[in-house]
């Protein structure tokens, strides 16, 4: 089952986590066949959101929500159950700095 | 009494005493709670019909469990044909369940641990995992629990339901920890079940009557616990409640009043549970691995062992105080070893510590601070900040007992006191 681990930093804390960290525990979960993916985002000033009402595109500055913490990056990974999940997410560097959501990966149905 | 009756009386008695086993181990064997708990509804029902025939089976759980499994891999079966989407995956899965896995004694064991692990797991909300607890390792019904909780039914029934939707789907599993996860998770039990005990004995708001009810259930399951995983904490919580639950009748007047614990009648004091609980308290500290709730229990027991308030050890008391602190620091905890020491050197001490506590701002809001500190300021003669204190108590106070003994307290402080 796959699950995606959603990093969330506040602000301040953006930096507090040296890249090289973070790309070992990608390095570590993909060899121990953990990792589907991950990737880093920018800052949230860059964000731009998309909606489209009634055929029309309009398109926004920013993120959805304004919150304190900010999506950082995410990890979705392959997991047996929810605690092996947690255990993993546990092990994702920006856990001590900010928060890591687990959400199950949907299926889609045809 | 004809056959037939004396066969409903034992399904009677089987239902109140194996279901929640039977629950449990299909759980395991299906993989989800409705289905289980469908699966039980109908091995119940179809030994209702079989049993007055056939007989009562020598091995009554294992026929449950064997006819629960059939009829609900049955019912998948139909609803496989209805769907054709459904690539029978969860059929796959359970046709290869070993056939004698419900027979097994210490599996079954393992699977009621699995689902009060599972129930009490911390990814659900802590509301949801007492409502959960309740009532599938408990059986009670949601109205009963809904009743206890003073929440409207929906509301409970809903919270399980989001409960039971996360387990499957976010895939919390039906496992007992491991030995390296035991200790964090046994405290998320541990505080499940002492939650319900509290909740039926402090009772945080209104009448107290429904109430007890939910004490005799963490009881129960203190001790389910105690006799599937004997850790140390685990004797220490069920001999804390036990000692508690003995001063049950001492603690409230016919009417429902209040009675401190210094003018309890300690002869109202339930004896086989001291007794029980003493025991229990020393099979855990002999084990040199006490924790919170051994410690507490220990303190339960010196009040257990003492024949009046006054030739309580409250030496020994405060030195306890003193080591749960260290295990685990809290303003109650320190509200509570500085009553202690107003016992053992006088309120003038006691009193010096409650105001060092409510001055760092932490108890504001919790009304035993303020009677503790209301009790000692009355046994001082300090009578404005006694009847101050009392005031504040009594406007935080939501549960009625407590606030008709408030309210005598502040009424007896307005006559000049002798």
């Amino acid at each position: 089952m796959k699950y995606l681990c959603l990093v969330y930093l506040a602000r301040d804390k953006w930096d507090a986590v040296p890249d090289r960290e973070c790309f070992s525990c990608g390095q570590g979960l993909r060899e121990r066949g953990t990792l589907v993916a991950a990737e880093p985002l920018e800052s949230v000033d860059t964000a731009t959101t998309v909606r489209v009402r009634n055929g029309r595109v309009s398109i926004t500055d920013g993120p959805f929500a304004e919150t304190k913490e900010q999506l950082a990056g995410f990890y979705l990974i392959e997991a047996a159950d929810l605690d092996a999940a947690i255990q993993v997410a546990a092990k994702i560097p920006p856990a001590r700095e900010g928060s890591i959501e687990v959400r199950p990966v949907r299926e889609l149905r045809p | 009494m004809s056959t037939n009756d004396s066969v409903h009386e034992v399904i009677d008695a089987l239902y109140a005493s194996e279901s929640r086993r039977v629950l449990a181990t299909l759980i395991r064997l299906l993989g989800d709670f409705d289905r289980a708990e469908e699966a039980v509804h109908e091995a119940f029902r179809a030994a209702l019909e079989q049993w007055p025939r056939e007989g009562v089976p020598s091995n009554p759980r294992a026929w449950l469990v064997s006819t629960g499994r059939f009829k609900a891999i049955d019912a998948m079966r139909r609803q496989a044909r209805f769907d054709a989407l459904d690539e029978g995956s969860h059929l796959a899965g359970l046709a290869v369940v070993d056939e004698h896995a419900c027979e097994d004694a210490e599996r079954v064991a393992d699977d009621r641990l699995r689902l009060i692990f599972t129930c009490c797991h911390p990814a659900l909300a802590p509301d949801a995992q007492v409502a959960l607890t309740l009532r599938e390792v408990c059986g009670l019904t949601t109205e009963a629990i809904a009743v206890a909780f003073l929440t409207p039914a929906p509301t409970l029934a809903q919270r399980i339901v989001r409960a039971k939707a996360k387990i499957r789907t976010a895939r919390i599993p039906y496992r007992v920890p491991t030995p390296a996860e035991l200790p964090e998770r046994l405290s998320a039990v541990l505080r499940v079940i002492y939650l319900v005990f509290n909740e039926g004995y402090v009772a945080s708001s209104g009448a107290l009557l429904t109430r007890h009810d939910l004490s005799s259930e963490a009881i129960r399951l203190g001790r389910l616990l105690a006799d599937l995983l004997p850790d140390h904490e685990v004797l220490g919580l069920l001999a804390l409640m036990l000692l508690h639950e003995s001063r049950r009748a001492a603690r409230t007047t016919e009417s429902g009043d209040l009675v401190l614990l210094e003018d309890q009648d300690r002869t109202a004091w339930n004896v086989a549970m001291i007794r029980e609980g003493t025991a229990l308290i020393e099979r855990a500290l002999a084990t040199h691995r006490a924790g919170p709730y051994c410690i507490q229990a220990a303190i339960g027991a010196i009040h257990a062992a003492a024949p009046t308030m006054a030739e309580t050890d409250w030496g020994e008391i405060t030195a306890l105080y003193d080591v749960l602190l260290g295990l685990e620091p809290s303003p109650v905890v320190e509200l509570n070893r500085a009553v202690a020491v107003a016992m053992r050197d006088g309120p003038a001490a006691g009193l010096a510590l409650v105001d060092a506590l409510l001055a760092r701002g932490d108890l504001d809001d919790y009304r035993f601070a303020h009677a503790a500190r209301a009790d000692l300021c009355r046994r001082l003669g300090l009578i404005d900040e006694a009847r101050a204190a009392y005031a504040r108590a009594l406007a935080l106070s939501r549960q009625d007992a407590e606030r008709r003994f408030l309210e005598r307290r502040l009424a007896e402080l307005t006559t000049p006191h002798p």
